[in-house]
């Protein structure tokens, strides 16, 4: 075999600026793989020091465009267990609708515009309205509900404004939910379409059995709360966190490395959640597993895209059990500042995420400390690359950038968030 | 038929909520399509054409070296150039690590910050000139739209230069101040946003930036009036445009 040196110098259709570089020797073996996040970081954990609690959601917001509702409710939730806040059984409901419409939003932009012009040969979604217009529409559709629940329960879709410490500055109105409830139920056939494109289309063969993380609960499907948990017997407290999870530095990369103590790398998103907590799924999400013949638990990386559809038809059918339990009523909002530390752990659409802060006794920040998804994951694509590769290293150059830039793009990476 | 104007949309240092907000227009997107020949979008295209440019929209800010040189090459392939967002106008969020030592940030984070090589963040506009700036964390879907639009028609697009206050008295929103002694930013804040956060009972925060013109010592005497101490009144002006000179002052030197 040649050597062949493969460079993609700035990823296309991930969130952030991303590249790829390694080499293949003569004899097979893998030189300089380098998995470089080269986005500019911005320092969050340093600049809030001095912020204070109660604005600290509508900052955390700006880690991330995408999914700004993940920040704020992780950061929200942290805040609150710090000064030993237990928000209404309301708001919690309300936050999970307000995080499922972000998943929702998220998730659709993953699968229908990033991954699935890769999957269907295409350079991106704007020549795919020529041939496959359904589709492209089906996915504008998907991912307008999720924005407008967000714009509904938070105020607007980018940097939402409603949600503060222990509840909401205003909640949505019954007609405005109905409204909604009734375009989740027409949303029901585009999920199952959904889930039925992405179990048709072709993926690369490939499994590597790492440890596969999210947070859990008997329940319900965790999204705001839950023990973290891992497919090799991991099971803590959100607020043990950093005993267990630790992170190392690359000079290559602006984003942090997570590996778990005494261990290895780790994954957290769609498929870890899938093969976690599928018991909680909803009754026809489980029903369109069974449809798609995919086995769970799963571990090839390029499942993540099914594992997403499937947790779209969860989520409809979680938006609508919301808003059938909830008759919204007034309710007060009061707290007392105090100091202390809290930490929480959610589930982004990208995989579990982690803040924690202290607070002095006026509620100022004195330490802060945020692992999103993607720094979660980044050592686990290296990780993935290094086993992926040799099954691909026959083929030309191009094919080889590609297949590595699909599996990347399968993490649906969100590399601003990795290196805030 | 003629040539489609070419649009491509750049991110620099910030969360690429502008760019997605772009993409929330889900009702006219297709449209666009027609419109437009989009040709550099690396968050959406993998084949970028990066030749030349009619529109060029830029989110984020500029904190590196390296996106120096590229801000400036951008600029020379672009005809149009837009400030994309207040990162792209002044840094936004991100720039309340100015005042702090800039070594201190990164040994807050890294371990080794000898990789490490940021700057200040700061606006585009301090590398490049700016042809138009569309304020907001994020800018209004709208705002996007009357910006395409008025570039098709090729007119000046009609953007808002008055407080929030107005679109308060539009949707005959009390008073936060005056009624609640709630410090709210608006009097001094660019309207474009539907004044959301006073319609939805909070106070606004400021994230689209000065008005024109503002006052901002005066709405600083109110805050010291209603009970806010000096460093509350500095973290309310350093946070979506504490690098505007216009609040610079407020948000302390």
């Amino acid at each position: 075999m040649v050597e062949k040196t493969i460079a993609v110098n700035y990823l296309a259709r991930v969130e952030g600026r991303g590249a790829l570089n390694f080499k293949i020797e003569k004899d097979g073996k893998i030189e300089n793989l380098q998995f470089r996040i080269y986005e500019p970081p911005r320092f969050f954990e340093s600049f809030l020091i001095g912020r204070k609690y109660t604005e600290l959601m509508e900052l955390t917001s700006r880690i991330c465009g995408i999914c700004p509702v993940a920040h704020q409710i992780t950061t929200l939730r942290a805040v609150e267990n710090a000064l030993g806040i237990k928000p209404s059984s309301q708001t919690k409901d309300l936050r999970k609708l307000l995080t499922i419409s972000a998943h929702i939003q998220s998730n659709v932009l993953s699968m229908y515009f990033l991954s699935l012009p890769d999957l269907m040969g295409y350079e991106s979604i704007i020549p795919m309205t020529k041939d496959h217009l359904e589709i492209v529409k089906r996915g504008l559709k998907l991912k307008k509900l999720g924005n407008d629940i967000t714009d509904l329960i938070g105020g607007r879709a980018v940097h939402p404004v409603t949600a503060v410490i222990n509840g909401f500055t205003a909640l949505p109105s019954k007609n405005k939910l109905d409204v909604i409830k009734k375009r989740l139920k027409e949303a029901k056939q585009d999920t199952f379409d959904t889930v039925d494109l992405f179990s048709q289309l072709e993926i690369p063969d490939f499994k590597r059995k790492c440890e596969h993380m999210a947070i859990s609960d008997a329940k319900e499907y965790a999204i705001n709360e839950g023990r973290f948990k891992s497919t090799e017997g991991l099971d803590i407290d959100e607020r043990d966190y950093r005993d267990y999870i630790f992170e190392k530095q690359r000079y290559y990369s602006t984003a942090l490395h997570s590996y778990v103590k005494k261990r290895d790398s780790f994954m957290v998103g769609p498929l870890p959640r899938v093969n976690i907590n599928f018991n909680q799924l909803s009754d026809d999400a489980k029903e369109s597993v069974k449809r798609s013949g995919v086995k769970f638990p799963n571990f090839n990386p390029f499942v993540s895209h099914l594992a997403r559809s499937i947790e779209l038809i969860h989520d409809i059918d979680e938006c609508i059990g919301i808003i059938d339990r909830n008759p919204i009523k007034e309710e007060t909002n009061e707290f007392v500042c105090k100091s202390g530390f809290g930490a929480a752990i959610t589930e982004a659409p990208r995989g579990s995420l982690y803040h924690s802060y202290s607070l002095d006794i006026n509620g100022i920040v004195k330490s802060a400390d945020i692992v999103p998804p993607t720094a979660h994951n980044t050592y686990n694509v290296e990780k993935d690359l290094y086993q992926f590769i040799p099954q691909i290293d026959h083929l030309p150059i191009d094919e080889i950038k590609l297949k590595c830039e699909m599996l990347i793009r399968a993490y649906d990476p969100c590399i601003s968030c990795s290196s805030h | 038929m003629k040539e489609k104007p070419k649009i491509a949309i750049f991110k620099f240092t910030g969360c690429a909520g502008c760019q997605l907000e772009f993409l929330h227009l889900e009702d006219v997107f297709l449209d666009l399509f027609e419109l437009f020949d989009i040709s550099y979008w690396m968050m959406i295209k993998r084949d970028n054409d990066e030749r030349q440019w009619d529109i060029s929209l830029v989110e984020g800010g500029i904190s590196t070296p390296e996106e120096i040189e590229e801000i400036k090459q951008i600029r020379k392939k672009s005809k149009f150039l837009v400030a994309f967002g207040d990162c792209a106008i002044g840094g936004c969020i991100p720039s309340i690590r100015n005042w702090i030592p800039q070594m201190e940030s990164e040994k807050q984070v890294y371990p080794d910050p000898s990789s490490i090589h940021s700057t200040k963040v700061l606006g585009i506009g301090e590398y490049v000139k700016v042809d138009e700036s569309l304020k907001g964390c994020p800018p209004h879907r709208d705002t996007i739209l009357e910006l395409l639009k008025s570039a098709l028609l090729k007119i000046r697009p009609r953007l808002r230069q008055h407080p929030v206050c107005v679109e308060c008295k539009f949707k005959d929103n009390a008073c936060l101040i005056t009624s609640k002694k709630i410090a709210c930013m608006g009097p001094v804040i660019s309207a474009g946003c539907g004044a959301i956060c006073p319609t939805l009972g909070r106070e606004c925060e400021g994230c689209f930036g000065p008005m024109s013109n503002p006052n901002a010592a005066a709405l600083a005497d109110i805050f010291r009036s209603i009970g806010l101490s000096e460093e509350d009144i500095k973290r309310k002006f350093r946070k979506y445009a504490g690098m505007d000179p216009e609040f610079r002052k407020e948000a302390g030197q």
